[in-house]
């Protein structure tokens, strides 16, 4: 089991330790693919040992039940898809002057240690070290935000880092806080921390302590994930950082961050009974889709617009949470994973076009589909996904959240968001169709597709399509995740 | 050690914590901030280092050492580093709000703490839990100053308090978290400090200067 429960921390950080040693090449840059590749079959290996229960290893400090491995999936589909990605379009930044060697070098390495961090973080049995891991992701992005050293991209960086580790620290707070009142109820010091034994004495934490320290967490994890008050860093970084890492924050960062909610939500509603993070949650999730959808009819820019389409999609989420049902949670499950592998495709194709243009405002491209096939098809593919259409995952889970929010009589919550959902839509489709149709200007630069983005895109829609039109064992996977969360039926 | 001689000690530590987040809110020096950083870091490790010769814990003692060298001594010193040499680079530009302001917001704010940590005290009055509102109000204060101060270097100090404030909450109420999380958690803000200084650096050679209110590309 302990080499199971490594293999996804290892691996990338090998790759990482080799990329130091060689530099930027062709040869680290597939050895961190590989590195990727190895987190999903990881996955996949755990998700058929683990059955509904959680096995431990390296003395306790880490787990995997459901929920690990559902997100060991999302970090290794992305990953994979993204450093495949990355092989062509470091290249072509290298050849454009817009990063040098060392810049290369630098992203070579940092990718497989952010990698490494998210992966540490789902599997992390001690939410201390889960915060590390977490807090450790920031620190590993700083300068891959910042990978262009241009002014807008040194701005984005600092607003990134500062705001994500006041955030974050406040989620240290609260963390300890909960360990205050976990030795209280009768944990032992060394163990205080870990998700079972929190769960086994959760019935006698202390409830004031524990109103505080699950206030703080849903503050601070909730700025990793994207929601308010701390989401301000979001557009800027995801605008800024070059396109493959842009797929990696948006698709699965946000996630992980939010699963890190999900585990700290387990424990408390438990003690607290589910009404007091069930009303953080909506508060939070609708203003998140608010002020999403208001920006997004507004957007001129659109790697900004795919930004605040991720914002608008974690507040959703944030509203499944809070309705908290079986069927809830297993669709929110789904819609991660979904919205990773649409997100993944929109960000490369734009990242394509931002090179070919050298922009990223709107009103600067359009004909893509009568230019490229693959890249036009690609962000048609990915927005599909994005905007709920069938046979697209996101249509059965925008779905099941729906029937899930009705379900737990939360039917204002539904129709507000809803709503938001609906005007977030148009604004997409408004500013996609403006980008994709129409005939090319006749001096449009012509937009170049490396193999390896070409390669990517080409396996991201296959998956999509696969995952939409089934979810097979997945299904079962999510289930069990709800279950052992303690989703109500 | 006496009870009596703890007790007095920790609240002695405390109280010289919350000062030097006052004495933060009232320079505008850039290197005299860094300095009441330090004090308050050697503030800070007084607190483990007392309660470990308190209990006997010499876990807890190395705990001390290490956070005096890392908060007293390596992290100042990163950010002394990062304040440029220019005249008008070492102080603090205008600030948003004045210090007669700032210090009567500072009080407030430390009303504001002994409010809100009435549930910890309530918990477990033992001495030590007693001193922590003086943390609370430290990390209250540093988020003040994070949002008023408008040098990147002043954000970096408001961001380091903020984190003393933190580690002072975990060392009175449970003696510190477990090791490894405590090793972790050092270890990131060791490298968040870096990269702010780092940072700190590039925006003077980008940007000519280190005024926070020059970020204001990005915006919708």
């Amino acid at each position: 089991m302990n080499t199971l429960l490594l293999l996804p921390i290892l691996a990338p950080l090998a790759a990482a330790a080799f990329a130091a040693t060689v530099g930027w090449r062709r040869l680290s840059a597939f050895v961190t693919v590989l590195a990727a590749g190895s987190v999903l079959m990881t996955a996949a290996a755990l998700g058929s040992q683990i059955g509904s229960g959680a096995r431990y290893g390296v003395g306790h400090l880490l787990r995997a039940d459901a929920l690990t491995v559902t997100m060991l999936i999302v970090i290794g589909t992305v990953g994979t898809l993204a450093t495949w990605a990355s092989v062509g379009y470091i290249n072509a930044e290298l050849a454009h002057g817009h990063t040098n060697q060392r810049g290369a070098n630098l992203y070579g390495v940092l990718v497989p240690i952010f990698l490494a961090a998210m992966s540490l973080a789902v599997l992390a049995n001690n939410i201390g070290l889960m915060w590390v891991a977490i807090e450790a992701t920031t620190v590993a992005t700083a300068f891959l935000v910042g990978h262009r050293r241009t002014r807008a991209a040194l701005e984005a960086t600092w607003k990134y880092v500062v705001i994500c580790s006041v955030g974050i620290a406040l989620a240290f707070l609260g963390t300890v806080l909960l360990y205050f009142a976990s030795l209280h109820a009768g944990a032992s010091s060394g163990t205080a921390l870990n998700i079972d034994v929190l769960l086994a004495h959760a019935s006698q934490l202390d409830p004031s302590v524990t109103h505080l320290a699950a206030g703080l967490l849903l503050l601070g994890y909730g700025a990793k994930a994207g929601l308010v008050p701390f989401h301000t860093w979001l557009a800027d970084a995801h605008s800024q950082s070059p396109a493959p890492v842009s797929a990696l924050m948006s698709g699965v960062l946000l996630s992980v961050a939010f699963s890190a909610l999900l585990r700290v939500k387990s424990v408390v509603d438990l003690a607290l009974g589910t009404g007091f993070l069930r009303a953080g949650l909506l508060i939070v999730g609708l203003l998140t889709l608010l002020i999403a959808a208001s920006l997004l009819v507004v957007q001129t820019d659109f790697k900004r617009m795919l930004a605040y389409s991720s914002m608008e999609n974690m507040g959703l989420v944030a509203v499944a949470a809070a309705a908290g049902t079986k069927l809830a949670i297993a669709a929110l499950l789904l819609h991660v994973l979904a919205h990773g592998m649409g997100k993944t495709l929109v960000f490369l194709a734009a990242g394509q076009l931002q090179a070919a243009h050298d922009s990223t405002a709107i009103r600067d491209i359009t004909g893509v589909l009568a230019r490229s096939r693959l890249i036009g098809g690609a962000f048609v593919v990915g927005l599909a996904v994005l905007l709920g259409l069938p046979p697209f995952a996101m249509f059965a889970s925008e779905l099941s959240i729906s029937r899930a929010l009705a379900g737990a009589h939360l039917e204002w919550a539904l129709g507000a968001a809803l709503l938001l959902v609906v005007i977030s839509f148009a604004a997409l489709v408004r500013n996609g169709s403006r980008m994709l149709l129409g005939p090319p200007d006749p001096g449009a630069p012509t937009i170049a597709v490396p193999r390896s983005v070409a390669g990517a895109l080409v396996t991201g829609v296959t998956l999509s399509v696969a995952l939409g039109l089934t979810a097979g064992p997945l299904t079962e996977l999510f289930r069990t995740a709800a279950t052992m969360l303690g989703a109500t039926p | 050690m006496t009870q009596a001689t703890y007790t007095g000690v920790l609240d002695l530590a405390a109280g010289a914590f919350l000062l030097a987040a006052v004495l933060v809110v009232w320079r505008r020096e850039l290197r005299a901030l860094v300095r009441m950083l330090a004090w308050q870091g050697a503030a800070l490790a007084t607190i483990p280092l007392t309660v470990g010769i308190y209990q006997a814990d010499a876990a807890l003692i190395v705990v001390g050492v290490v956070v005096l060298l890392l908060r007293a001594v390596v992290l100042p010193l990163l950010l002394a580093r990062a304040v440029g040499t220019e005249d008008h680079e070492r102080r603090e530009s205008t600030p948003l709000v004045n210090t007669t302001t700032s210090l009567l917001i500072t009080a407030g704010l430390t009303v504001l703490a002994y409010a809100v940590t009435r549930p910890i005290i309530a918990l477990d009055p033992s001495p030590a839990t007693r001193a922590v509102p003086a943390a609370f109000a430290v990390i209250l204060i540093a988020v003040f100053v994070m949002v008023s101060r408008r040098r990147a270097l002043s954000q970096a100090v408001g961001f380091m308090m903020l984190d003393n404030g933190i580690a002072a909450t975990a060392f009175l109420i449970t003696s510190g978290v477990p090791l490894i999380v405590e090793l972790g958690a050092s270890l990131d803000v060791l490298f968040a400090v870096l990269v702010l200084g780092l940072l700190t650096g590039q925006m003077r050679r980008t940007f000519g200067g280190t005024d926070l209110d020059q970020l204001r590309e990005l915006r919708d």
